[in-house]
């Protein structure tokens, strides 16, 4: 196993490359390019032999990832904001048609007014696309989540795309050191892609046929089922891929929980700062739960490891304008819906646009918290 | 673009009998229908209308390609009247995912078959109507033509949004009436001329480009087996009649098409490796009026219009036709 | 139960939906004045003119009654006669 000090973006291409992906295609967008650059590198130098179509949209990017992976290829794209939102309509064919596409998500605000940096409002807004949503936190998880995701998602009792969201800039272009697994021990956990459903002249299929309201609804329910069979395959993935490399995964990160009174729940790199003020107040009544797959959404896990704590603050990087709080508070809530003794609860709006989230804003979410505060707030907000 | 001398056999075959210009029409050479195949790759009980013009255009094509074609489908008419959930009408395999992306799909698919080892085993056919083509699907279509890949791209032109209802296309010819381009007071339907996708798609540098029409069935079949086999991206834009939407009697779906050639409106050509070439001329020009006046779309248009027609038709004419 | 992402694996299976109910007219072929050019064959909408060693028929299970066969008859040979239902 080697160690490099890189860019979460050239993670997320080194487990691109150990994935052996037979069709890449994508379209440049801040901050996602330095990942279909580095692709395009190792394409160039002969280290992939993926056929790389560079395409001239987001759109086309995914359009030609379903007609590769329909046709029994193992295939990749990344993105990022307006490059997502423009593949909106896709999402849903690719998660429709039951397709493995792996595609990295680089989390960046969206127009408008134009904004490059951080936030998660482009894949929260994606969430009902029947897609699995892992946010990372680390570049080491962005390369580890990637190789699980392949795992994950052609698993054929599975068959649902996978997008694995990593903060723009936060992690794209922040370096890290990052173990690289060795080809063989991949090889090991991924097993060549058996593709369930392919376009074939010598078995042709037709995909994509026209359902009437006799059949529509069937297939929505099949994929509700097949995502949440994916609970299990998620954790499996995690913990076996620990085995190998000693880095365990699973659906949600339990930080100091044990004797914790207050918990603060996050998604992404924000666990981090998370951490870090967690470390320094050193104060065992206070924990934090990181959600890393926020589609399938654990609920049943949450209202375990929550039902006896005194309060939950969600920190998180969007929001559903209307509603006035963001949509990881709003499943949360749900979450704990009939508890016999709920929580308090509060929701706070931070970093939207890439507005710094500091330790001591963090701390102050704490202290208001502890104060009683209820309902939903902004952090940092002018 | 002149008339060359290297005519196909087919033409030969029609210039010899002047009885009738369309190619199956020529009896005495019975031979040109028999070598079409008679595989049927495309399966009855489809739901196009009775008279639909663009389902002869699918049949064509694929007895063209064979069946070891993979085929992909922009949203459509075509599409939905194959494809009633749980039936198809294809025996190839087919994959339909939107309107407006028929050739990023069919990109994805060639990229695939050749990342798999397969490519020289496969035809990759992408299918879309005029509005999946020239509209919608105009930015994939150029990019998947710029980029090279090895597929052909089939636009059945019926003139309009068809399967929405007759709306109006960057492909509906100047004058016709459609739900968006109704006639009015101060409207005489649609008021731009047809976009000209074909030389679009020529200016891409795209080694194999031609221009067919249904009602000339082995030009068409034949187009489609040389774009299958030109190695590269090649364009085929195939005029195909609707008759509901053109307001039209069924039965006279593939005269009226025809007419659309012999009056002008609608030119047979191909474009290989740059170099055009006409593969039909019409023994007699045809007045437009004879193409208008049948159909409903058109049947509002005066005196002067139709002359503002034949006037740029005449010009054309004489470009093409007259020395 | 409906199939995996969609998919159809019985293909050309529009068959079982017999498209010959959307009639008015049918064709009928008088071979006697048949010149055998298959123009009827190509131009068929719905493969509903069946040919077999110079013989021609209509396969009234799909056929529609477009009338295109009986109109790109250059001998006049296909006759459209109102259906009896
Ligand atoms: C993104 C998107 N916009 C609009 C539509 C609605 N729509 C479906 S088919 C169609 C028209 C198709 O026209 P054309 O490509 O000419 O094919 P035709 O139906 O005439 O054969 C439209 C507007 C759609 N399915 N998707
Ligand atoms: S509306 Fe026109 S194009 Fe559509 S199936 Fe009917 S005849 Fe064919
Ligand atoms: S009437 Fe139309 S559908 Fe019937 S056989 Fe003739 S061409 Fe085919
Ligand atoms: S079109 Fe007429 S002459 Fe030609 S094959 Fe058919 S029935 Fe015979
Ligand atoms: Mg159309």
């Amino acid at each position: 196993m080697a160690t490099d000090v890189i860019h979460g973006s050239k993670a997320v291409a080194e487990a691109v490359k150990l994935c052996d992906v037979d069709v890449i295609a994508a379209y440049p967008i801040t901050p996602q390019t330095r990942i279909s650059e580095s692709l395009a590198k190792f394409a160039a130098t002969g280290a992939i032999r993926a056929e790389y179509i560079k395409v001239e949209s987001e759109h086309s990017a995914m359009s030609a990832c379903i007609g590769a992976s329909a046709t029994g290829a193992r295939t990749f794209t990344a993105t990022s904001s307006q490059g997502l939102a423009y593949m909106f309509e896709l999402l849903f064919v690719a998660s429709g048609m039951r397709l493995p596409i792996v595609m990295a998500n680089a989390n960046r605000a969206l127009s408008a007014p134009l904004n490059i940096w951080n936030d998660q409002q482009d894949s929260v807004s994606a969430r009902d696309c029947g897609w699995i949503q892992i946010y990372v936190e680390t570049n080491q998880e962005a390369l580890d989540s990637v190789i699980q995701a392949y795992r994950i998602s052609e698993n054929h009792e599975i068959l649902i795309p996978s997008m694995v969201c990593l903060d723009g800039y936060v992690l794209t272009h922040t370096m890290e050191p990052v173990d690289i697994p060795e080809q063989d021990l991949i090889e090991k956990y991924l097993p060549p892609f058996k593709p369930a459903l392919s376009l074939d002249p010598d078995s042709p299929i037709t995909l994509g046929a026209f359902a009437n309201p006799s059949t529509y609804m069937e297939f929505r329910y099949e994929q509700q089922k097949a995502i949440e069979r994916s609970f299990k395959a998620i954790e499996a993935a995690g913990k076996e891929y620990g085995k190998l490399t000693g880095r365990e995964y699973g659906l949600l990160e339990e930080y100091n929980l044990d004797d914790a009174e207050i918990v603060l729940i996050t998604m992404g790199s924000l666990a981090g700062t998370v951490k870090e003020t967690l470390a320094s107040l050193n104060d065992r009544r206070i924990g934090l739960l990181r959600v890393r797959a926020f589609r399938p959404f654990p609920k049943d896990d949450v209202r375990r490891l929550l039902k006896d704590v005194d309060k939950v603050a969600v920190i998180e990087k969007d929001i559903s304008v209307g509603l006035g709080e963001g949509a990881l508070f709003s499943e949360i809530k749900s979450s704990l819906y009939g508890l016999d003794s709920q929580p308090s609860m509060a929701g706070f709006i931070a970093g939207l646009g890439g507005r710094d989230v500091t330790p001591e804003d963090i701390a102050g979410v704490v202290k208001k918290v502890e104060k009683g505060f209820e309902g939903t707030g902004w952090v940092g907000l002018k | 673009m002149k008339v060359a001398v290297d005519v196909p056999s087919y033409v030969k075959c029609r210039q010899s009998c002047r009885a009738s210009m369309s190619a199956v029409r020529c009896w005495r050479f019975k031979r040109n229908v028999k070598d079409v195949s008679e595989e049927e790759l495309f399966a009855p009980g489809h739901r196009g209308c009775a008279g639909c013009g663009c389902t002869v255009a699918m049949r064509l094509a694929l007895k063209a390609s064979g069946k070891n074609t993979i085929a992909t489908h922009a949203t459509g008419c075509m599409e939905v009247v194959s494809s009633p959930y749980p039936e198809t009408a294809w025996r190839i395999p087919w994959i339909h995912v939107a309107f407006e992306n028929s050739a990023a799909v069919a990109s994805g698919v060639e990229a695939a078959l050749k990342a798999l080892g397969k490519k020289d085993k496969v035809n990759v056919i992408a299918f879309g109507g005029d509005g999946g083509t020239v509209d919608i699907g105009f930015q994939a279509l150029s990019g998947a033509m710029e980029r090279g890949h090895d597929l052909t791209y089939i636009c059945y032109d019926n003139e309009a949004y068809m399967n929405t209802g007759v709306q109006r296309s960057g492909s509906t010819p100047f004058g016709a009436a459609t739900t968006t381009s109704p006639v009015g007071a101060v409207s005489l339907g649609n008021d731009r001329p047809k976009k000209d996708l074909p030389a679009i798609v020529a200016a891409h540098g795209v080694g194999y480009v031609a221009t067919a029409s249904v009602a000339f069935p082995l030009d068409y079949y034949e187009k489609v087996k040389r774009a299958i086999a030109h190695k590269g991206p090649s364009y085929i834009h195939v005029h195909s009649s609707c008759p509901p939407g053109w307001g039209i009697p069924s039965e006279k779906s593939i005269e009226i098409l025809r007419l659309a050639v012999d009056t002008g409106m609608w030119v047979l050509y191909e474009i290989v490796d740059g170099k055009g070439r006409i593969t039909y001329k019409p023994a007699t020009k045809h007045p437009v009026e004879e193409y208008l006046k049948v159909q409903k779309r058109f049947r509002h248009l005066d005196d002067e219009t139709i002359a503002k027609i034949q006037e740029s038709i005449d010009k054309r004419w004489s470009e093409l036709f007259e020395d | 139960m409906v199939t995996l992402g969609g998919h159809i694996k019985e293909t050309g299976s529009t068959t079982k939906t017999k498209t010959g109910g959307w009639r008015t007219f049918k064709p009928v072929i008088h071979m006697d004045k048949c010149v055998d050019c298959g123009c009827c064959w190509i131009f068929c909408p719905d493969m509903s003119i069946l040919r077999k060693d110079g013989e021609y028929s209509v396969d009234l299970e799909y056929c529609k009654g477009c009338g295109i066969c009986s109109r790109e008859c250059p001998t006049g040979a296909i006759e459209m006669v109102l259906e009896e239902k």
